[in-house]
């Protein structure tokens, strides 16, 4: 018999039918489902039923909105030459209204205005989808973590865009929409706020980013290395702890005296991932609203150590020869 | 199947990798790795040996001419229309000219400004050039601030081009549909003007025409007053990466980029920079800008301004320009501390 004994999938396990799915009172759906080999290569090789509901098609058609919304701006951005969008593609933006706007809801649609109406098919998008992630996880009778953590994503989301911007009284503090303006903005944002190395909530969120994927390959390579006495089935793992669940928990205590348990190490993960967004969320929340300046803060509180002076003196020119800064 | 599969993941990733060594930006080992400020504060500089090749020959100093004695005839008795160089023998007179044909025009010699009658003023490029003259007088005596000893020649921008390679004018940003579409102020399209990044297009208008403050960074660690905006932030950013590339250089060169605003914890470095800032400014507003209306409109720029100067114009990738030898030593000529 085949088991996942190596670091790629090497057996697809497939049923000779689609399987529907376990029995739900009261409702309707689809019953169209099929087999991909291709997927069951990284996945189940079964794809679909699918629910979309009223729900899920509303989301897709916000999202699909502002998805033209952001993409006819970059391409006008390059006077409709379609050579230029591909080439530029990474590059083109679609920017927030300037200050002199603040927060007024209707800047000129060619200064900003663009930027709100995809920021809000954007959110409604987004909202849509998690009230429908939500209730599908209802419907099967599950717990709503899945809904709950996407929303801590959402919470940094919304924060960046919508929440911190409110408090500061102006659209321009917001994200632009594009791929290389998101993280030169990311860069301007850290330098205009003196550093956000020393913002005590930056470094919350990447402790628990890197946390997560220490635990994630921790636990990912646990389970295949028990793979070999069937760790990853777990349907008897939950009926036997078994063999392979033992080994497990005995590698880790050998390894660190420590394990977590089936249950933890999921309880684990699920905290460190919602509380990479929820404390960066935070963290971009008081920037600028209630800290100008995270490096002199940290040289405030003592967490800026300062380093021997290896240059010269070097004294502010502007303050002795009066030019413009 | 398989096999198939793989072997196709083998021919997508060699392609992918073939194509990523080629694309701009890679550069060659080895690095050459120089470290300048405290340890630990990622303070230090990187060139690949293959670039210092490149930029020492192309940094190299022209042939030298002979010295020229500073007595005897005037230039003033000599020729007519003498304007700026006021205060030259004859024999240093010449020798200048001959060093700014070797300069700035050795393929079309004196022609490119002079007419058969010398005193001539008809040809554009000679009121241009006789401005340039006093510019570079006028940096060497007043801008030492930002040029020390080592000066500026014709030589330091024009490098044996008559329009030096690195010139700027007002930017519009590409052509962009009108009407109701977002027009981005100029972000969002990759220039050598702003480092290849998403940032404005043009930093050089605002900051080295006019100027705009650069300073964005909050000033204390609680909020006062309004300060700047991103966008704000971002156009200093775009300056700050033009004047990386014009020196081949990183942010630490001049600061400790843990805590860019302050001053106590700069390079010296930081200091000449600011200067040239203040430098650019004059220079581009008093004497490139105001030549606007003598040029033909080939050599202006889309908004039909004059070219004018950033400091890619003089430095041409190093952090001093022509590694820092002095060609002003050798040509009192033109000012200076060096001069009589």
């Amino acid at each position: 018999m085949a088991y996942y004994q190596n670091i790629f999938t090497q057996v697809q396990v497939r049923a000779d039918a689609p399987h529907p799915g376990v029995p739900v009172p009261g409702m309707k759906r689809t019953s169209w489902a099929t087999f991909s080999h291709l997927l069951g290569r990284i996945g189940n090789a079964q794809i679909g039923p699918i629910y979309l509901g009223y729900l899920g098609t509303l989301s897709l058609v916000f999202g699909f909105i502002a998805f033209e919304i952001i993409g006819l701006n970059m391409w006008a951005s390059v006077n409709w030459d379609p050579v230029q969008f591909v080439r530029q593609l990474p590059w083109l933006a679609l920017e927030p209204p300037k200050p002199q706007y603040g927060i007024k809801i209707f800047p000129p649609l060619s200064e900003g205005g663009w930027w709100l109406f995809a920021g809000f098919f954007l959110t409604s998008s987004v909202l849509l989808w998690w009230w429908r992630m939500y209730r599908r996880a209802r419907a099967l009778g599950l717990g709503t973590h899945t809904a709950w953590a996407f929303l801590s994503a959402i919470w940094l989301y919304l924060v960046l865009g919508f929440i911190r911007p409110l408090l500061m009284g102006s659209w321009s503090e917001a994200v632009p929409f594009g791929i290389f303006p998101h993280l030169d903005w990311t860069a301007a944002f850290s330098i205009r706020y003196g550093n956000l190395f020393y913002n005590p909530f930056h470094m919350l969120s990447i402790a628990f980013l890197y946390g997560s994927a220490l635990l994630f390959a921790m636990h990912g390579a646990t389970i295949l290395a028990v793979g070999r006495f069937g760790g990853e089935r777990e349907i008897e793992q939950i009926i036997d702890r078994g063999t392979a669940s033992e080994r497990a928990a005995l590698f880790w205590r050998w390894t660190m005296g420590f394990n977590a348990t089936m249950e933890s190490i999921h309880r684990w993960a699920w905290w460190f991932a919602v509380l990479c967004p929820l404390s960066g969320g935070i963290g971009i929340l008081l920037t600028g609203t209630v800290v100008d300046n995270w490096y002199l803060w940290g040289v405030l509180h003592g967490i800026a150590p300062e380093y021997p002076h290896v240059f010269a003196p070097v004294v502010d020119p502007a303050l002795t020869t009066g030019g413009a800064p | 199947m398989r096999l198939a599969f793989s072997l196709l993941g083998i021919v997508v990733a060699t392609l992918l990798t073939v194509a990523m060594l080629f694309t701009p930006g890679w550069v060659r080992p080895p690095i050459i790795s120089t470290q300048t400020g405290y340890r630990g504060t990622g303070q230090e500089q990187l060139i690949s040996a293959q670039n210092k090749r490149i930029l020492e020959a192309a940094n190299a100093l022209p042939a030298p001419i002979d010295k020229a004695s500073p007595s005897g005839e005037r230039a003033t008795s000599a020729y007519k229309n003498v304007k700026v160089l006021t205060d030259l023998s004859t024999d240093e007179f010449n020798r200048l000219m001959v060093a700014i044909t070797q300069w700035v025009s050795p393929d079309q010699g004196c022609a490119y400004c002079h007419t058969d009658d010398l005193a001539d003023d008809g040809i554009y490029t000679k009121i241009v050039a006789r401005r340039m003259i006093a510019m570079t007088r006028d940096i060497n005596k007043e801008w030492t601030s930002h040029v020390g000893d080592v000066g500026v020649t014709c030589y330091t921008c024009h490098r044996g081009q008559p329009v030096p390679k690195n010139v700027w004018y007002e930017n519009p940003g590409a052509r962009h549909a009108g009407g109701m579409a977002a027009h981005n102020y100029g972000f969002g399209h990759p220039s050598t003007s702003n480092g290849t990044t998403a940032l404005p297009v043009d930093p050089f208008t605002p900051h080295l025409l006019g100027d705009d403050n650069i300073r964005v960074v909050g000033k204390t660690a609680l909020p006062t007053t309004q300060g700047a905006s991103i966008q704000q932030t971002e156009q200093s950013y775009a300056l700050m990466m033009h004047m990386s590339q014009a020196l081949g250089v990183n942010c630490t060169f001049c600061h400790n980029s843990r805590a860019f605003l302050d001053w106590s914890q700069s390079a010296p470095q930081r200091t000449a920079a600011w200067n040239g800032l203040q430098m650019m400014r004059e220079v581009n507003a008093v004497y490139l800008e105001t030549l606007k209306s003598l040029y033909p409109a080939n050599r202006l720029g889309p908004l039909g301004d004059s070219p004018k100067a950033n400091c890619g114009t003089c430095h041409q990738g190093v952090s001093k320009p022509l590694y820092g030898q002095s060609l002003l030593k050798d040509f009192p000529e033109l000012g200076g501390k060096a001069a009589r």
